[in-house]
């Protein structure tokens, strides 16, 4: 289903976070359109002309896609983080098994939102779903190495934030200076790895 | 060239048109809140649509002219000394600009021949309040360079804008107009609604006839624009405006129009505010 966004945008129902990174892949080879945000079950499209965009996604729908190339990204992670040992309370196993299990999950950069550069990893083993800080830190530095409910996430810049820190890494995942600011984009397969 | 601010009032920052193009790495559009204003104010004094200007918010700025420069303000109307509104003026070398309370409204645009020059990010200037991007939002003592103007000067005098503080805006129902009761919308468009305190650039917070919704639970995180009328689960309705967040994961039961919407970034708490829907739907 494609809904109306005003009078300048259309909201894709997509169903799938899978199925929006496909979209997503395939409207970005248009030029005439200003945003394209996927999100886990939709795509938003912003600009371009609706009468003609309609058309074009309902085919694409129907097409078979190939799957968004997704380019896989390592990050190096110090796991030190102030919350590793409650995280691994909360999971009922050992720290060393909370390492396990965050290196051995196979993310993928789902969508961003919070701040800029701040990518949704989803993938994250379920034995891992936590709840969010009941108060969030007033300060979490850049780099810092996170997990809440279904989703991992590295704070691209210091923040306030209610994620339960596991680590840390010095990979910069957010470069404003840079054509390509955002070193986890929608569809990138992520892995950590323990430094 | 240079402009120093001597005060910038309660709220000024550096404006133009935005960061387009990445939304979907969680970057806000940003620029002017009042982007026809800003468009006005730049072609008074003869520089590019987009140039960067100066929004201030609530008026009361100083500002100093080392070297002279054309100004023009558009917009919240105020009392200016020396000039005045809707027309370029000269503020003589060494003289200070006085900018007062607006009369009406609440964000004045203050465009100075050349524009305003600041290290451009993700290829804006503007102050992006959500996110930190862009220059901090002006202080006492800032001094700004100016570019080279682009264009001549022509306009005398442009004619105004009315704004209301009580404006009624037209919007265009949905996309998830479905989540409310089955009067949602009607009920919004009957709705009294105003503009609470803490409103800013990222959104104008509403507070009057609740909006509710049909069912329960969570919509997952999905795609917003400007002028989407957002409705946390209290029922009040928020529009967004330049600095808002480009995803969300409440409802939006409705998108005030693109030509209406600079009537809203112009409200200022306490103000009315009602909803019609879009004429042909």
């Amino acid at each position: 289903m494609i809904r109306r966004v005003g009078e300048n945008a259309l909201l894709v129902e997509t169903g799938s976070l899978a199925a929006s990174h496909r979209l997503d892949a395939r409207l970005r080879l248009l030029t005439d359109v200003e945003e394209i945000v996927p999100g886990p079950e939709t795509v938003l499209v912003v600009g371009g002309r609706a009468d003609r965009l309609i058309p074009l996604i309902e085919q694409l729908d129907h097409a078979p896609l190939r799957e968004a190339g997704g380019e896989t990204v390592e990050i190096p992670v110090v796991y030190d983080g102030a919350d590793l040992a409650d995280v691994a309370a909360l999971a009922g196993i050992s720290v060393d098994e909370v390492i396990a299990r965050h290196t051995g999950s196979e993310f993928v950069a789902g969508w961003l939102g919070f701040a800029p550069g701040f990518a949704y990893l989803v993938g994250l083993d379920p034995s891992l779903h936590v709840s969010r800080l009941d108060r969030p830190r007033t300060a979490v530095p850049a780099g810092a190495v996170a997990i809440a409910g279904a989703y991992s996430a590295v704070y691209p810049a210091a923040s306030p934030g209610g994620w339960r820190l596991l680590g840390h890494t010095t990979l910069s995942v957010w470069d404003v200076t840079s054509d390509s600011p955002a070193l986890l984009k929608p569809g990138t397969r992520v892995r950590m790895v323990a430094a | 060239m240079t402009v120093e601010i001597i005060a910038p009032g309660p709220y000024a920052t550096v404006q133009d048109f935005g960061r387009r193009g990445y939304a979907h790495l969680g970057v806000p559009r940003s620029g002017a809140a009042d982007l026809p204003s800003l468009r006005l104010a730049n072609r008074l004094v003869g520089n590019a649509e987009d140039a960067a200007a100066i929004e201030l918010t609530f008026g009361g700025a100083t500002l100093r002219f080392g070297r002279g420069g054309w100004v023009a303000l558009t917009g919240a109307p105020a009392p200016a000394s020396p000039g005045g509104m809707w027309a370029p003026f000269w503020v003589a070398p060494g003289r200070s600009l006085e900018i007062g309370a607006p009369y009406e409204g609440l964000r004045t645009y203050v465009a100075v021949r050349g524009g305003i020059r600041v290290p451009p990010v993700l290829g804006s200037m503007s102050t992006d309040s959500l996110s930190g991007l862009g220059p901090p939002p002006l202080t006492a003592g800032t001094v700004l360079d100016l570019g080279e103007p682009m264009f001549g000067l022509h306009a005398d005098v442009a004619p105004q804008r009315p704004i209301s503080a009580g404006p009624v805006v037209e919007v265009v129902r949905g996309p998830r107009d479905d989540w409310f009761t089955d009067d949602g919308f009607a009920t919004l468009c009957a709705g009294a609604y105003r503009v609470s305190q803490d409103s800013n650039r990222v959104g104008v917070r509403l507070t009057g006839t609740a909006l509710r919704r049909a069912r329960a639970g969570e919509l997952p995180s999905e795609g917003m624009v400007a002028g989407a009328i957002q409705v946390p689960p209290d029922g009040q309705p928020i529009v967004f405006l330049a600095d808002h967040p480009p995803t969300g994961g409440y409802p939006v039961i409705g998108v005030v129009t693109t030509a209406d919407l600079p009537k809203v970034a112009q409200l200022r708490p306490g103000d009315r505010l009602g909803f019609r829907p879009r004429r042909g739907g």
